[in-house]
C-alpha cells in the first residue's frame, strides 16, 4: 500500500476501534431510522402507495445520516485531537477520506437494519433502488464528513450542519428516489455517479483550508 | 433604471396571451441571471482567496454572496407574483428555476449561520471561500437535479415560453438585464465601501485606545 | 531557526498577542514566559503551524515532520489507550521501528504498566506522561512544549528535567513556563510575554 493509503487505513481503523468501544452512533442511527420508520407508518395514510413509501424511507435514511455526522467529529474536538492530527506529516485530504470512510461504514451498518425493516414494514426493495442507496450514501458521507468539519468550527456546530447539509443532499434525494421508482433507473444511478465524483473531488480538494489557517 | 422601466411598460409590447402580467418576466429572469451572477463571483473571489490568501478577497466574496441572497429573494417575489398572474397560484413546484433558488436562497441562509458562528480570522475566511466554491457546485447539480425530480414528481410540465421573443421584447429585456447589473454592482460597491471603512474604524478605535 | 518579525495574532476582537519579535538559533532553547493571558498559547501554536500570524511576518525552518507539540491539551483520544494512542501517531508520522520506540518511550515515561488502559482512565499527571510521549515519538528536531510541568508530580518533572537536558544541543526547543526556574539554566534565549 502507498504512503497515503496507510495514513487513511490508520484513520479509519482508529474511528472504528472508538466506536466499538464506546458503541455510541451505530445503535443509536439504527434505533432512530427504525423509530422513524415507525412513526411513518402512522404518518402515511392508508394506501398511499408505494412511492411515498419510498419517499418517506429517503427522508428516514437522509435524517439517520445526519444523526451520524453530527457526531463525526466529537472524538475530534474532545482533547483537540484534530491539532495533532493536522500537525502530523500526512496530507491533510486523507484525514477527510478517513473521516469518510469510517461514516460510511457506520451508516451502512445502521441501514443493514434499516432496509430490512423497510421491506418488513412497507415494500419489499428492488435491486435498483439498493443501488441508489449506496451510491447516495457515497455522496452523502464524501460531503458530510466536510462540511461537519466546517460547522464543528463554530460555535453553534449542531445548529448550522442541518442547514448546511440539507440543501446540499436534494440532488442526492432526487437521485435516490428516482432509482428506487422509475422504470428506467440508469440515469438517476449515472447522475447519482456523477454527484459522488464531483463533490468528493471538492471536498478532497478543499479539506486542508477547512481545517488549517 | 428609469429607461429599463420605460422600455417594459412603453416601449415592449403587451403580451397577446398573458397580457400585462407579463411584463414581470423582464424583472424576474434579469435579477435570477443577476443572482447567478453574484454568486459565481462569490465563488471566484472565494477561489481567489484560498490561491492567493489575500484577506480582501473575503469580504468581497462575502458581500457579493449577499447580494446573490437579496437578489435571490427577489427572484423569488417576483416568480411568485408571476405564478399568480400565469397560474392563479403563488407557489408552483413546476417551475424549475424557482424552486432552485429556494434550493439556492437555503443553501445561502446556511453560508450567513455558518459564517456568523464562527470567530472571525483566517479560519472563517477559508471555510466561507470553500462553503462559496460549494455553492458554485451546487448550482449546476441542483438545476439538474430538480429537472431529473419534475419526472416522477410532475408529469406534466407547463411550458413557459410560447413563441420567442420579439426584437422590441428582446431589446427591453437587455436594458432591463444590464440595469439590474449595474444596480447590483452599485449596492455590491457600496456594502464593500460601508464593511471596509466599518474596519478600518475598528482598527482606528483599537489604536487609539491602546 | 527561527524569525519572527512584530507577530501579532487576533481571535475576534480580542487580540491574543500584540507586537513580538524574537529569533532563535538552531539548537537553541528559548525560555517564554509571561502571566495567564499573555500570548504564550498562541505564540506557541504559531511557531508549529497551527495558526498562521494576523500581522507581522514569521518564519519556521522546519518541515511539519520535525515538529514535536506538546500542547496545553494532550492531544490524544480518551477512549484508546496509551499504545493505540502512539501506534496511531506513529503510523502518521512514519517512526522506523514504529513498536520497539513506543515500547522504549513507555517504559521511560514510566506508563508501560499502564499501556492497554484507556487514557480516560489515566490520572492527570499520566496524560501528561503520555502527551510528553506522543511529542517525542518521532524524534523531533524541534520541540515546542506548552507548560509541559503542569499536572507532573516531582518524579515527572525530573524525568522531564533530564528530558530537555539530553535535547540540549540537539534539537531546537521552545518551552513556555509560568515557574521559569526550572529550566533556566537550560535557556539560551528567553522572552517574556507581557
Amino acid at each position: 500500500m502507498s504512503g497515503y493509503a496507510l495514513d487513511v487505513a490508520a484513520l479509519v481503523r482508529k474511528d472504528l476501534r472508538l466506536e466499538l468501544r464506546a458503541r455510541e452512533v451505530v445503535p443509536a442511527m439504527a434505533v432512530f431510522v427504525i423509530a422513524t420508520l415507525v412513526v411513518f407508518h402512522f404518518a402515511l395514510p392508508h394506501g398511499s402507495g408505494r412511492d411515498a413509501a419510498y419517499g418517506l424511507l429517503w427522508v428516514a435514511l437522509v435524517f439517520t445520516a445526519l444523526l451520524g455526522l453530527g457526531r463525526s467529529w466529537v472524538p475530534e474536538r474532545e482533547g483537540r485531537t484534530l491539532d495533532g492530527l493536522v500537525l502530523a506529516p500526512c496530507d491533510r485530504s486523507a484525514i477527510w477520506l478517513g473521516k469518510s470512510i469510517a461514516t460510511l461504514a457506520f451508516l451502512a451498518l445502521a441501514q443493514l437494519v434499516a432496509l430490512p425493516a423497510f421491506a418488513l414494514f412497507f415494500e419489499p426493495l428492488t435491486g435498483q433502488a439498493i443501488a441508489g442507496v449506496v451510491l447516495a450514501d457515497i455522496g452523502i458521507c464524501a460531503v458530510g464528513a466536510l462540511v461537519s468539519a466546517m460547522a464543528a468550527a463554530g460555535r453553534t456546530r449542531d445548529l448550522v450542519l442541518p442547514l448546511v447539509f440539507l440543501p446540499l443532499a436534494i440532488p442526492l434525494i432526487v437521485g435516490g428516489i428516482g432509482s428506487s421508482i422509475a422504470t428506467h433507473a440508469g440515469s438517476y444511478l449515472l447522475f447519482l455517479v456523477l454527484y459522488d465524483l464531483l463533490f468528493s473531488i471538492l471536498s478532497w480538494a478543499s479539506f486542508e483550508y477547512v481545517i488549517t489557517e | 433604471m428609469g429607461v429599463a422601466l420605460a422600455m417594459v411598460f412603453f416601449v415592449a409590447p403587451v403580451d397577446a396571451d398573458q397580457g400585462i402580467s407579463q411584463k414581470i418576466f423582464y424583472f424576474h429572469v434579469p435579477i435570477a441571471l443577476t443572482s447567478y451572477i453574484c454568486f459565481g463571483t462569490g465563488a471566484w473571489k472565494g477561489l481567489r482567496l484560498l490561491w492567493t490568501g489575500a484577506e480582501r478577497y473575503d469580504l468581497e466574496s462575502y458581500t457579493a454572496i449577499h447580494q446573490g441572497t437579496i437578489f435571490g429573494a427577489l427572484t423569488l417575489i417576483t416568480g411568485s407574483i408571476w405564478a399568480k398572474a400565469s397560474w392563479d397560484r403563488w407557489w408552483v413546484w413546476s417551475e424549475d428555476q424557482l424552486v432552485l433558488f429556494l434550493v439556492l436562497f437555503l443553501f445561502y441562509c446556511a453560508y450567513f449561520m455558518l459564517r456568523f458562528s464562527i470567530e472571525p480570522g483566517p479560519r472563517r475566511e477559508r471555510i466561507s471561500a470553500v462553503y462559496a466554491l460549494f455553492g458554485a457546485a451546487l448550482i449546476p447539480v441542483s438545476a439538474l437535479a430538480i429537472r431529473l425530480s419534475q419526472r416522477f414528481i410532475h408529469p406534466v410540465v407547463f411550458t413557459r415560453h410560447g413563441p420567442g421573443m420579439t426584437h422590441t421584447q428582446f431589446a427591453a429585456f437587455c436594458v432591463c438585464w444590464v440595469a439590474i447589473a449595474v444596480l447590483a454592482y452599485v449596492m455590491y460597491r457600496i456594502e464593500l465601501v460601508g464593511k471596509r471603512s466599518d474596519a478600518q474604524l475598528q482598527d482606528l478605535r483599537e489604536a487609539v485606545a491602546t | 531557526m527561527i524569525q519572527a518579525a512584530e507577530i501579532e495574532k487576533r481571535y475576534g476582537r480580542a487580540w491574543a498577542l500584540r507586537k513580538t519579535s524574537f529569533e532563535l538559533a538552531q539548537n537553541g532553547f528559548l525560555l517564554v514566559t509571561g502571566a495567564n493571558g499573555s500570548g504564550k498559547t498562541t505564540l506557541l501554536r504559531m511557531l508549529v503551524g497551527l495558526a498562521t500570524p494576523t500581522r507581522g511576518s514569521l518564519a519556521v525552518a522546519a518541515s511539519r515532520a520535525q515538529v514535536g507539540y506538546v500542547a496545553h491539551d494532550p492531544l490524544v483520544y480518551r477512549d484508546l489507550t496509551a499504545l493505540e494512542n502512539l501506534d496511531l501517531y506513529g503510523r502518521l508520522y512514519r517512526v522506523p521501528q514504529r513498536r520497539e520506540r513506543i515500547g522504549m518511550l513507555l517504559e521511560r515515561f514510566g506508563l508501560w504498566d499502564a499501556r492497554d488502559q484507556p487514557v480516560s482512565a489515566y490520572s492527570r499527571g499520566m496524560t501528561q506522561r503520555l502527551a510528553l510521549c506522543r511529542g517525542l515519538l518521532h524524534d523531533p528536531s524541534f520541540i515546542v512544549l506548552d507548560e509541559p510541568f503542569t499536572a507532573l508530580d516531582e518524579a515527572g518533572a525530573e524525568l522531564l528535567d533530564r528530558e530537555l537536558t539530553a535535547l540540549v544541543g540537539s534539537a531546537t526547543v521552545v518551552v513556555s513556563t509560568h515557574d521559569p526556574m526550572r529550566v533556566a539554566p537550560l535557556a539560551t534565549a528567553r522572552l517574556a510575554l507581557t
